[in-house]
């Protein structure tokens, strides 16, 4: 989908770049092969992005303008509605906003969408200090070490979804399986913190 | 008191550093720290550039055994974790600095590799409009 966003919009000025939270190359590889992009297609094992933008879930969208700032900060957008049943959110009025602040600049607001980006609290910050040390120990084969950090992180940051699900495939665990649902229980149980429900947390903290 | 070796993980990097332990005391080396983390201690306290950071009050701070990183975070205002029993440290990004950025509208640069290995940054796509798009398998 981005690539053919990349090949109707790429002689304007435009380029999608794609980033993988994955554990590994490996496991973003099917992913990327059958996208076949031609743009910046990207892997973040150690999800540097996920944190210098202060994301909590995927997908995580963020415009940057010529000049390197954020005009429309992290939002769940979808390229497509393959999984519309799940999310509810269509890609339609995403992708003609895209197609809109491309060719004029401007950029659409949404009510799912923060004004601007808060950064992430002391918490969420010592979470991803955790989860720095996880990764650590974990690359090092010491898992049971490890996992003690992963669960901290997610205790630190329980509405991070990079942090809680994204380390469900390093610890061995089914991202579809009994863990992901339980996480998802526990997200619903503390309200459904989305983005725009996130920036009013932060900026309260 | 004995020394020991400890690895500090600070912004993506993974370094040894030497530490002295007392029971259940940790210090670390001091010069190496503060070099990692961007400081200098002078007289005036600790500084970056033209900014010090007065540490008269705090005298336990630094000491001839080494540094409580602990304590440091709190005054640098980064988050420190500590497992002692693996013997690694993490020291978090700087809470302000990482605040500004994101509060100020500038997109944070980073530089990622692809499948093949070939790295990327943020900063080289100046110019051009460029969409994130962060996603996982998981």
């Amino acid at each position: 989908m981005w690539q053919a966003l990349y090949e109707e919009l790429g002689d304007e000025g435009f380029v999608p770049i794609t980033i993988a939270l994955d554990e590994s190359a490996e496991a973003a590889k099917p992913y990327i092969e059958k996208a076949e992009p031609t743009h910046p297609s990207l892997i973040d094992t150690e999800h540097v992005v996920a944190h210098r933008y202060g994301m909590i879930n995927v997908p995580t969208v963020v415009w940057i303008d010529e000049e390197g700032r954020v005009v429309r900060p992290n939002a769940a957008e979808y390229g497509s509605d393959m999984f519309l049943q799940f999310h509810g959110r269509e890609s339609g009025p995403f992708l003609e906003a895209v197609r809109a602040w491309v060719k004029t600049g401007e950029v659409a607001t949404d009510e799912m969408v923060p004004s601007t980006m808060p950064p992430p609290t002391a918490d969420e910050e010592m979470a991803r200090a955790e989860w720095a040390i996880a990764w650590f120990l974990h690359q090092r084969g010491d898992s049971v070490a490890a996992a003690q950090h992963f669960d901290r992180a997610g205790e630190l940051s329980p509405d991070d979804w990079t942090i809680r699900r994204g380390s469900m495939p390093i610890r061995g665990q089914n991202p579809m399986g009994p863990e992901f649902f339980e996480l998802a229980k526990d997200w619903e149980s503390r309200g459904k913190l989305g983005y725009a429900d996130m920036a009013a947390r932060r900026r309260s903290d | 008191m004995s020394e020991a070796s400890f690895t500090m993980i600070e912004d993506g990097k993974a370094a040894p550093i030497t530490v002295s332990v007392d029971g259940s005391v940790v210090r670390f080396e001091t010069a190496p720290v503060l070099s990692a983390l961007g400081w200098n201690q002078k007289p005036e306290g600790l500084c970056q550039g033209d900014v010090c950071i007065p540490i008269s009050n705090r005298p336990e701070l630094i000491t001839e055994q080494g540094l409580d990183l602990v304590a440091l975070g709190d005054v640098l205002g980064r988050p420190v974790a500590i497992d002692a029993a693996e013997s690694v440290v993490s020291i978090g990004a700087p809470t302000d600095a990482h605040g500004d950025e994101l509060l100020g509208g500038r997109a944070p640069d980073f530089t990622l590799p692809d499948l093949t290995g070939k790295e990327f940054s943020l900063s080289s796509f100046k110019g051009k409009k460029v969409l994130l798009i962060a996603y996982a398998s998981w």
